[in-house]
């Protein structure tokens, strides 16, 4: 076996001993968190680079931890679908890292700097290890190193209302851990497996058992939860709009992104089509439920008088988009539904960063009081509209092509109804997107006193926000190239090669 | 709290077998029931023991801080070092076999296996005592 080969155990153990690294390395001079917090990151991306490529050339990796293959062992095994969202996922921990370090500085105190880099690192591996673990327990166990992390992160603005909204947190998120642990006991019981391929081999023949109907729906509701799917969304806005902005990023882009990952791989994988369309029809119920979030997040995000609370709950409204590829349940949906996973991922983190850089520089990200920033902001600001074009799904950002995927698998399935409420979810976008350009360009307020001086931020900060929503946009323009990922990933879903 | 003999003289004896106990379970864990994280709660038990009996400031005095962070991040290092180690014969991660096949010491991978559960009995160890700190501590004096 070579070096290669083992990419995928590199991929959770070595971050694992760099977080310790940093602890102690912190312990002697607090600025070594940064350097090693980055170059594991980055390795991190260049392994998952290396992998989808691998994959991609030959196929689906495996790799059996203790060398005891499944059903006896755990397996982590990559394909093309979660190869994607691996590359996805850390793409986006590099932006948020190297934008951290200001902000952090910022915004959290000098003594919980190690703290936060380790809890940063420990999140990402977490995060990681549920992409690529191939055994629903394990997933289990990634899915609470990660939530744990996630509570501890949120509450480090170490203001009264951050400690609330990671108590909330923390409750729903308990729940969530507890329900999903029920679930995964209750398939285990039918079919004494744990493995996702095992569990998918052996599942058919104890399909109408109501162990598994109940297994389903605490899977599903579990992982809705952390994915802040409509109705069960409400500890997000707090979450994302109290957090520190660093945070608020990692949180908002990957971990969200990782658990409808999760929700993807149990309802496609373990239960397959079969099961969802036949014996326990839910792709309608989802359907229906995902376009009452789009529009009841981008109502909502219309009335906030706060800018992260905005965008936290535009993305209650994106994430109905995703799960809309899931209750359309076609082809060229699920393609839309994997795409807009990394173009939600990019584009929402743009938006986070610019919130943050505001916060940074102005000190509050009150709508009010934000009237003319783009003087003093100009870079900010136009990053913030080429990511919130994206948002509305103009041509040929990113957020274009998804939407209009989606919309052709909607009409392929003929949900006449439904792609016109998705459209209509667009405009909707709009509002807010346009609500914060119009106070930004055309309101009055930072032009007075302050003339010629600027208000941009350090380079560190502006390098990633800037780097993404060009990547909205290239995105956009060469999504041929991605589609070549992403077409073999809603085909492996279906249940083809 | 007032001091009561009978309770300090009890744990006082009670702690060593405990805390041997706790060792029993985690070598144990190779073979069978048990392992490095029932025997770790269990190690973790008999400081429990201690701050009841004695007070939590007798026992951080002893086993503060900085020493949980160091145990807890030795015990996973123990733990991934060996699981690294097992790559360079060849094997997988934590494939125990490997080393044993390229030293050709009969029964290497049991003690590998109990090496690996110490290291996650250090770390459980380390972490359930900080638990309970965190929570025994009141932000002031405790009384």
């Amino acid at each position: 076996m070579t070096l290669i080969d083992h990419l995928p155990v590199f991929l959770i153990a070595i971050p694992i001993l760099a977080s310790l690294l940093i602890l102690v390395a912190g312990w002697w001079d607090r600025r070594f968190c940064y350097p090693i917090s980055l170059v594991t990151i980055l390795s991190q991306f260049g392994a998952a680079v290396i992998i989808l490529a691998q994959v991609m050339r030959e196929g689906t990796v495996r790799y059996y931890l203790g060398g005891w293959a499944p059903p006896l062992g755990i397996e982590l095994a990559i394909d093309s679908f979660n190869g994607f969202i691996l590359a996805t996922i850390l793409l986006l921990s590099v932006a948020t890292v190297i934008y951290a370090r200001k902000s952090v500085e910022h915004e959290i105190g000098p003594e919980k700097t190690i703290a936060f880099y380790v809890l940063f690192q420990l999140l990402v591996t977490g995060l990681v290890g549920m992409t690529i673990t191939g055994d629903i327990f394990n997933l289990y166990v990634f899915l609470e190193i990660s939530s744990i992390a996630a509570y501890a992160l949120i509450a480090s603005a170490r203001k009264p209302r951050s400690y609330l909204a990671s108590f909330n947190y923390l409750i729903l998120g308990s729940i969530a851990g507890g329900f999903i642990l029920i679930g995964t006991g209750n398939l285990y019981a039918a079919t004494g497996a744990l493995n996702m391929l095992d569990i998918a081999r052996l599942l058919p023949a104890s399909f109408e058992l109501a162990t598994v109907h109940a297994g389903f729906l605490f899977l599903v509701i579990g992982y809705s939860i952390k994915a802040a799917f409509f109705p069960l969304h409400i500890w997000l806005p707090d979450a994302y709009a109290e957090s520190p902005s660093a945070v608020t990023i990692l949180i908002s882009t990957v971990m969200s992104k990782v658990s409808v990952y999760a929700l993807f791989r149990i309802i496609f994988t373990i239960f397959t089509t079969a099961y969802i369309v036949d014996v326990f029809p839910v792709t309608g119920f989802i359907l229906f439920i995902a376009t009452v979030a789009m529009i009841a997040g981008a109502v909502i995000a219309i009335a906030q008088s706060d800018l992260k609370r905005m965008l936290a709950y535009s993305s209650i409204s994106q994430i109905g988009y995703i799960m809309f590829a899931l209750g359309v349940a076609n082809q060229i949906a699920l393609e839309g539904g994997i795409l807009h996973i990394l173009g939600h991922a990019v584009m929402k983190g743009c938006l986070f960063m610019v919130a943050g850089l505001i916060i940074y520089r102005v000190g509050t990200s009150r709508l009010s009081d934000l009237g003319g920033i783009a003087k003093v902001m100009p870079i900010s600001c136009a990053a913030f509209a080429l990511a919130g074009a994206s948002m509305i799904g103009i041509p040929p950002t990113i957020g274009f092509m998804s939407k209009y995927y989606l919309v052709l698998g909607a009409l392929e399935a003929g949900h006449w109804v439904y792609a016109a409420i998705l459209l209509l979810g667009s405009l909707l976008a709009v509002g807010y997107i346009w609500r914060f350009i119009e106070i930004a360009y055309f309101r009055d307020g930072h032009d007075g006193g302050s003339g010629a001086r600027t208000l941009e931020a350090p380079a560190s900060m502006l390098a990633p926000m800037v780097a993404l929503a060009l990547l909205c946009l290239l995105l956009g323009i060469f999504v041929e190239g991605l589609m070549e990922i992403v077409g073999p990933a809603a085909s492996l879903l279906l249940g083809g090669a | 709290m007032r001091r009561n003999v009978i309770i300090k003289t009890v744990s006082r004896f009670l702690v060593p077998f405990i805390q041997v106990y706790a060792l029993y379970v985690i070598v144990h864990g190779a073979l069978g029931a048990g392992g490095g994280f029932q025997g770790g709660v269990v190690f973790a038990a008999s400081f429990i023991l201690m701050i009841i009996a004695f007070g939590l400031t007798c026992v951080r005095e002893r086993f503060n801080y900085k020493w949980i962070v160091m145990l807890s991040a030795l015990g996973i290092t123990i733990y991934a070092t060996i699981g690294l180690l097992c790559l360079i014969p060849g094997g997988n991660y934590l494939e125990y076999g490997s080393i044993e096949a390229l030293l050709g010491i009969p029964h290497l991978h049991g003690y590998l296996i109990d090496a690996v559960e110490i290291g996650i009995g250090i770390t459980v160890m380390a972490t359930m005592t900080s638990i309970i700190y965190d929570m025994g501590d009141t932000g002031g004096e405790s009384s």
